[in-house]
């Protein structure tokens, strides 16, 4: 230790309540990135297996671009793009867009995995007990093969809950940048960014706890 | 630097650029010696030594690198270690690619045929020969493909080092971007770099994959 300095956590707990708000706002952010990451990877593995070229083309262009640059990269860019094509909003939701846009790339690639790995006579028996093709998509495609991505496409999940506190760099309002008010208040950085450190422990503990009670009982029917 | 972007411009970031490769080569490697221990640790017969590993790796991949590199980075400062900040950036880097690695690694290791083991045992190879000779070779070449998948995480994370205002590619490119007022420009400019030394890692993991998954039918 340097002379003269000693720990002193009363600044963390004295702003304990803005943080857990904080905590708040980070599950917000990511459970809202999460939806839109599903939306973005269903609707991608629509697209990526149309007739059309350039549809297909274009979901493999967006992948390929999301997951080969990095996301500070991606939030700046959209921070600034968006404003551009006549869309000025807060910062918080242009970090739901970025965190979706970005999840959904890796989600594409991961339901695809699973949409592949449906064997074709599953969905030719769906048609042949007179399914409509939704219903095929929806209970013999689209559900089974969650069953079979699902430890991936929460695990990527949890990855884009801690990719969140890079929002922090346009300043939406998450964990991250409260501790950043807080430290620029208080200079104790280590104090402050040691404890968020752990609620970000905590809360990717209980959101992999919630996935695993989530898939006790949704997929909870026999497999043969 | 004038007010446009233009040749000046796109020194400065490829400047940037030498960081952001030298940094990804630091943690690379020492995350490679690292992550080679954290994996054997993983898979000893010793309880404690796995415990430990396990909570290692826990702690990494349950926090966000941008946290890890905030803690490692006032926490050296704090124990009293004066160190430049690329060093402590480097560091935080590579203990976060030491746990990932290790994670790795340790799959593939438990991935190899139990008879695997059970014959450099049997063929009398100790701990030493029997890892260097027989597991660590087949392992690797198992985990190749995560392996390089991980190295180009690792080089977008780099792009982090820029929060803790450490001058490589994305700050240089947010120092450009101030300068110049054409954010989109830039930061088009500061994506293609990353995605020009990234896209070839990835399709080269992809290439392997196949290649590996069809070797294996």
């Amino acid at each position: 230790m340097p002379l003269g300095y000693t720990l002193d956590f009363s600044v963390v707990l004295d702003a304990l309540p803005t943080l857990l708000w904080g905590c708040a706002g980070t599950i917000g952010l990511a459970l809202a990135g999460m939806a839109l990451a599903l939306v973005i990877g269903i609707g991608g593995v629509v697209l990526r297996g149309s007739k059309h070229r350039p549809l297909r083309s274009a979901v493999i262009v967006f992948v390929e671009l999301i997951r080969n640059t990095p996301f500070l990269v991606q939030i700046f860019f959209l921070f600034f793009a968006l404003p551009n094509i006549g869309l000025v909003l807060n910062p918080t939701v242009t970090a739901i867009i970025a965190l979706g846009l970005n999840g959904g790339a890796y989600a594409i690639e991961i339901i695809r995995g699973g949409v592949q790995s449906i064997d074709k006579g599953q969905v030719e028996a769906g048609l042949a007990l007179g399914l409509h093709k939704g219903q095929v998509f929806r209970m013999i495609v689209l559900k089974p093969a969650l069953r079979a991505i699902y430890p991936s496409l929460t695990g990527q999940f949890i990855m884009l809950t801690l990719t969140s506190s890079i929002c922090s760099a346009v300043s939406a309002y998450e964990l991250t940048s409260v501790a950043q008010r807080i430290e620029s208040e208080t200079f104790r950085s280590f104090e402050v960014y040691f404890t968020i450190t752990l609620m970000y422990l905590a809360i990717s503990w209980l959101l992999m706890t919630g996935f695993s009670v989530f898939s006790r009982r949704y997929f909870l029917y026999p497999t043969r | 630097m004038g007010n446009s972007f233009g040749l000046g411009e796109l020194g400065f970031l490829i400047q940037g650029l030498k960081w952001t490769v030298l940094l990804a080569v630091i943690a690379f490697i020492g995350g490679g010696i690292g992550g080679l221990g954290v994996a054997l640790a993983r898979t000893s017969t010793s309880w404690g030594l796995r415990r430990i590993t396990a909570g290692y790796i826990a702690v990494f991949q349950g926090t966000p690198l941008l946290m890890q590199l905030f803690v490692i980075y006032y926490g050296l400062g704090l124990v009293g270690l004066t160190l430049p900040a690329w060093l402590a950036v480097a560091i935080a880097f590579t203990l976060h690619a030491s746990a990932f690695l290790g994670e790795i690694w340790r799959g593939a290791i438990e991935a190899l045929p139990k008879g695997q083991f059970e014959a450099a045992k049997a063929l009398g190879l100790h701990y030493v020969p029997r890892m260097r000779d027989v597991i660590l070779p087949q392992a690797l070449r198992i985990a190749l493909p995560a392996t390089i998948g991980f190295l180009v995480q690792l080089i977008k994370g780099t792009s982090l080092a820029a929060i803790v205002g450490f001058i490589e590619l994305a700050r240089a490119g947010q120092i450009v971007s101030n300068q110049t007022y054409a954010p989109l420009l830039v930061f088009t400019v500061v994506g293609a770099i990353y995605f020009a030394l990234c896209w070839p890692l990835s399709l080269y993991g992809t290439h392997i994959e196949n290649r590996i998954s069809r070797t294996a039918r």
